[in-house]
C-alpha cells in the first residue's frame, strides 16, 4: 500500500530537507517524523515524507536476525539485540 | 514544399465504433488500445502493397523494392514533447533522432534524406523554433544527412501546444538485407545497446517537477553508427528501439512477431544508477519507460560476442550488454529472471504514472 | 538490473540472491513439518508488488498460498468517491491527485477521462505539492483528492495544521487499515492461516495495534518489510507460528516499525480526521474505516466548501461477473475470474484490484501471477 524509500538527509531548512536516495535527491517534508531529524540520518520516505527516522544500527542488526535464523538460533539473537539495544521486537508466547 | 493546404480532418463515427467513441491518450500510448486503433483505422484501409514490409507488418518502416538490387525505405513520425527542451535534448534533436532511428532499426542506417514539418502556435517566440531547427541541424549533422523538404503551419494560440514537428525519412537498402523486428529465432542473443530507461524517467521527472538534481538525463542521440557497426560485426536478426513503452514493449513485441519465446535475466539489463534510483522513488520500472537512443537486437549465438565487442567500442555502445536469448518455451511472452525467481516481464499498459502505493 | 550505482549499500543487502535461496529452502522445511496447506494473507500492495516483481511466487513452496487481503487504498476507494472528484474537476477547479488515482474510474468515468476532455487535473507525488499548487495559482480552488491509508493520512494532515493557502481544500478518501483486517478475519469464508501485516502503515500505527487482533482471532501475524529477503523471512516466521498452532506475534521490520509507531504523526493525524463508516469497494461496508476532516478542519473540506453534485453512470452490467470481492477477502485467485484479461484490464477496468498498480489482479496480468515457470 506504501512505496516506502530510504534515504539519507544531505541538508535541512525548517521543515524541509533534502534527503539523497541512492543516485538522487530529492525534497521530502519532515514534519512527521518521529524523531528530530539531523544531516546524516536515514529516513524512510513516503510520498514525500519522513515517515520514520531508520536507526543507524538497525539495518545491520536486522541483517543479523535473518543470518541467525538461517543458523537456527534466532531466538537467541532477537533477545540478545532486544536486550542490548533495548529495542522492541514483539515476540509474544516464545 | 507542399503548399498550404488545410491542416487536418475530421474523424468520423465508423463501422465498430459507437457515434460517442473519442480517442483518449489511452490510443496514443503505445498499448494494446493503440494497436487496436491502428490496425482498425488504418491497416484494414490500406490494401496490401508490393512491399517487402509493409503497413500490416506495423514495423518501424516500410520496404520497398525499387528495382532488382535496392529497396527503398520509408518511416514517419510525429513528435510533440513536454517541456520542449529537456536535460539531454529538445524536440528538434528528438525529432531528426526518433525517425534516423527508425531507419537504421530497418537497416537502413545511412539516412538519404529527411522532411521536417513544423506546427507551430501563432505566439511563439521565433527564437523559440530557431533553437529547435538549429538542434535538427546538429543531429542531422551527426547522423550524416539532412533535410531536404519541409512544410510550416501556424494554428492559433490554444489550437495546438506550442509546437509539434513531423519528421520522415528515406533510405536505400540493398535488396532482401532489410532487418525486420519479426526476425528472431531459437538460439539468438539479444542485446541492448545501451542503459535503459533514461529518456522515459529524465522527463517524466521534469515534468512532474521532481527535483531530482544529479544525473538524469535524456540519452535521445541518433544511433545509425552504431547499428552500422553492429551489422558490419555479426548477423542481426531483428531490431527494434525501445522508445514508447520501453524495452519490456519491445521484446514483447519481438517475441510475439517472431512466435519465440525470450528469457531475460534482470541482473545484465544495464540501467543507470541515477535512473534506477529515481526508479524506485516513483515506483517505475525501467523496463517501463522509453528510451531515444538505445537499440535492442537479436544477433545469431555465435555472432553475439562479435557484435557486442563493436558496439563496446563505439561511445554510445559501451554499456552495451547482452540481456537475454530465444527461447522455443513461452511462446509470444518475455520471461525475466530477478534473481530470485522468474515472472513475466510484460508490456506496460499507458503512460508510467509516478505511485505512492 | 545491473545498475551503475555503488551497490551494496543498506536496502540493497535485503536483495541477497543466495540468502533468498537459503529462506525459500527453509520455508520447503517448514512446509514439510506443516504437511498440509496453508494459506497467508498480507495486506499491502506493496507486498503485492514486490511479491510479483521480485518473481518470489515461483520459488514459493507449492501448497503455500500467498494472497492479497483489502490491501490496496486505491482499490477500495469506492466509485461514487471518485465521482466527487470528477464533478470538482469539470466544476473547473483544480483536482490534485496521487498518481495511483489518475486512471481509477467511477460510475461515470474517471479523473483521467475528465481531463482528456479538458478538466484540469494534476498528479503529485505528495499532498504538499498540491498545497504548493494552491499557493502558486491563488485564483483558483485546488482540492487534493486524497487517497491512502494512515501512511499518507499523516502527511495529508500535516500539510492542513500548516497554515495551508485560503483557496486549498481536501477530498478525503482515506482510509484506515484495522478495522478492515477484522472485516476480512470474520468473513464466515475466510481461510487465512496466517497475516503478514503492511510494515509501512504499521511504521504509523505501531505493531502494538495487532497485539488485540492476533489473540481475538486466533491467528498469528508476522509485521513484514518489502524487499526480498525481508518478505521471506516473515513467511518464515508466520510458518512457524503456524506449525506451532501458536497465535504469535511478530515485528519482523524493525527497521522501520516500532510497538507504539509514529507518535508524532498519529497525534497529527487523529488531529485532523476522524473515523466514520463506509462503503470499501468490492468489499463491504466497515465500520470506521474511513477517514473524514474532523469539525475542527471543516473549512479544509471539500465537501463542506462546494456543492458537490455528481453525475452517476449506470453501473457496468459486467461488475455483477466480477470476483473482486472475493479475491481481496483472499478467496480466489484473479485467474479463477471469468472477465480477467479479457473483458477487464487495466486500460477498462471492471473491478476495483484491475485499477490500480498495486491492485492484485493488475499486478498478475502484469506479471504472470503464479506462473509455472
Amino acid at each position: 500500500m506504501c512505496l516506502g524509500i530510504p534515504g539519507e538527509i544531505v541538508e535541512i531548512d525548517g521543515n524541509e530537507a533534502r534527503a539523497e536516495f541512492w543516485d538522487v535527491e530529492k525534497t521530502v517534508r519532515i514534519d512527521v517524523v518521529d524523531e528530530d531529524v539531523e544531516v546524516g540520518d536515514h529516513i524512510l520516505n513516503h510520498a514525500g515524507f519522513a515517515i520514520r527516522k531508520i536507526p543507524e544500527e538497525e539495518v545491520e542488526e536486522t541483517m543479523e536476525i535473518y543470518e541467525s535464523f538461517l543458523e537456527g538460533d534466532e531466538d537467541e539473537a532477537l533477545e540478545e539485540i532486544g536486550a542490548s539495544e533495548g529495542q522492541q521486537l514483539g515476540i509474544e508466547g516464545r | 514544399m507542399s503548399d498550404t493546404d488545410e491542416v487536418g480532418e475530421e474523424v468520423t463515427a465508423e463501422d465498430g465504433y459507437t457515434d460517442d467513441a473519442v480517442i483518449t491518450h489511452a490510443h496514443g500510448a503505445g498499448g494494446g488500445q493503440m494497436t487496436e486503433l491502428i490496425e482498425s483505422l488504418a491497416v484494414s484501409r490500406f490494401a496490401e502493397s508490393e512491399a517487402d514490409v509493409g503497413l500490416a507488418a506495423l514495423d518501424d518502416g516500410s520496404v520497398q523494392p525499387i528495382d532488382d538490387d535496392h529497396s527503398v525505405v520509408v518511416t514517419t513520425d510525429s513528435h510533440v514533447v513536454t517541456p520542449l527542451f529537456f536535460r539531454g535534448g529538445d524536440i528538434g534533436r528528438l525529432a531528426v533522432s526518433g525517425t534516423v532511428n527508425d531507419l537504421a532499426m530497418m537497416g537502413a542506417t545511412e539516412p538519404l534524406a529527411l522532411t521536417s514539418s513544423l506546427i507551430i502556435e501563432a505566439g511563439t517566440p521565433q527564437s523559440t523554433v530557431e533553437r529547435v531547427t538549429e538542434s535538427m541541424r546538429e543531429a542531422c549533422e551527426e547522423a550524416g544527412t539532412t533535410v531536404t523538404t519541409g512544410d510550416t503551419k501556424v494554428m492559433g494560440s490554444d489550437e495546438i501546444d506550442t509546437l509539434a514537428i513531423n519528421t520522415t525519412g528515406v533510405g536505400i537498402v540493398p535488396r532482401g538485407e532489410h532487418v525486420p523486428d519479426a526476425g528472431l529465432s531459437v538460439g539468438d542473443k539479444l542485446i541492448v545497446s545501451g542503459t535503459i530507461g533514461d529518456h522515459g524517467i529524465s522527463l517524466l521527472s521534469e515534468r512532474e517537477g521532481f527535483d531530482f538534481g544529479g544525473d538524469l538525463e535524456s540519452d535521445v542521440q541518433p544511433v545509425n553508427d552504431l547499428v552500422r557497426a553492429a551489422m558490419d560485426a555479426g548477423e542481426v536478426t531483428a531490431m527494434k528501439d525501445p522508445t514508447r513503452g520501453g524495452l519490456a514493449t519491445v521484446l514483447n513485441e519481438m517475441a510475439s512477431k517472431a512466435d519465440v519465446g525470450i528469457d531475460v535475466e534482470d541482473a545484465s539489463v544495464p540501467v543507470s544508477g541515477a535512473v534506477s534510483s529515481a526508479g524506485e522513488v516513483l515506483g517505475i520500472e525501467p523496463f517501463d519507460v522509453a528510451c531515444e537512443g538505445v537499440v535492442v537486437m537479436g544477433v545469431t549465438g555465435e555472432d553475439a560476442e562479435d557484435v557486442l565487442d563493436a558496439l563496446r567500442d563505439n561511445s554510445k555502445g559501451e554499456d552495451a550488454a547482452i540481456v537475454g536469448e530465444v527461447v522455443e518455451d513461452h511462446t509470444g511472452q518475455v520471461v525475466l529472471d530477478t534473481g530470485f525467481g522468474r515472472r513475466y516481464l510484460s508490456p506496460p499498459e499507458g503512460e508510467q504514472l509516478p505511485r505512492i502505493c | 538490473m545491473a545498475t551503475n550505482a555503488d551497490a551494496g549499500e543498506g536496502e540493497l543487502k535485503f536483495r541477497d540472491p543466495e540468502k533468498a535461496e537459503r529462506l525459500t529452502d527453509e520455508l520447503d522445511a517448514l512446509m514439510d513439518e506443516i504437511g498440509e496447506p496453508v494459506n497467508v494473507m498480507h495486506v499491502c500492495g506493496s507486498h503485492e508488488q514486490a511479491i510479483a516483481k521480485f518473481g518470489l511466487r515461483s520459488i514459493l513452496p507449492d501448497d503455500l498460498t500467498v494472497r492479497m487481503g483489502p490491501g490496496c487504498p486505491v482499490c477500495v476507494t469506492n466509485m461514487p468517491e471518485v465521482d466527487e472528484a470528477v464533478a470538482l474537476a469539470e466544476d473547473g477547479h483544480v483536482v490534485a491527485t496521487y498518481g495511483d488515482m489518475f486512471r481509477v474510474p467511477g460510475t461515470k468515468k474517471s479523473l483521467a477521462d475528465a481531463k482528456d476532455e479538458g478538466a484540469d487535473v494534476r498528479v503529485v507525488y505528495s499532498a504538499s505539492e498540491a498545497a504548493e499548487i494552491a499557493e502558486d495559482e491563488p485564483d483558483r480552488e485546488v482540492i487534493f483528492f486524497a487517497t491512502g491509508f494512515e501512511t499518507t493520512a499523516a502527511p495529508t494532515a500535516a500539510v492542513l495544521t500548516s497554515d495551508p493557502p485560503e483557496n486549498f481544500s481536501v477530498l478525503s478518501a482515506h482510509k484506515y487499515v484495522p478495522p478492515a483486517m477484522e472485516v476480512v478475519a470474520e468473513m464466515p469464508d475466510t481461510d487465512v492461516d496466517g497475516f503478514l501485516a503492511a510494515g509501512h502503515a504499521a511504521t504509523i500505527t505501531g505493531y502494538g495495534l495487532f497485539e488485540d487482533f492476533v489473540s481475538e482471532y486466533d491467528t498469528p501475524a508476522v509485521v513484514g518489510g518489502f524487499e526480498p529477503i525481508d518478505i521471506l523471512y516473515g513467511l518464515a516466521r508466520l510458518l512457524e507460528f503456524i506449525r506451532d498452532g501458536e497465535a504469535g506475534l511478530e515485528n519482523a521490520y524493525p527497521r522501520c516499525v516500532s510497538e507504539e509507531g509514529n507518535v508524532p504523526a498519529k497525534e497529527t493525524m487523529w488531529e485532523v480526521f476522524e473515523t466514520t463508516s463506509g462503503e470499501w469497494r468490492g468489499i463491504a461496508e466497515i465500520p470506521q474505516a474511513n477517514l473524514v476532516l474532523s469539525t475542527e478542519y471543516a473549512e479544509y473540506d471539500a465537501r463542506e466548501r462546494f456543492d458537490i453534485e455528481p453525475e452517476e453512470g449506470a453501473i457496468d452490467p459486467l461488475t455483477e461477473q466480477c470476483i473482486t470481492g472475493d479475491i481481496m477477502a483472499g478467496k480466489a485467485d484473479p485467474t479463477e475470474c471469468e472477465l480477467f484479461g479479457e473483458e477487464c484490464t487495466p486500460q477498462d477496468p471492471v473491478g476495483a484490484s484491475m485499477v490500480s498498480s498495486e491492485g492484485t489482479c493488475k499486478i498478475w496480468l502484469e506479471y504472470g501471477g503464479q506462473p509455472d515457470l
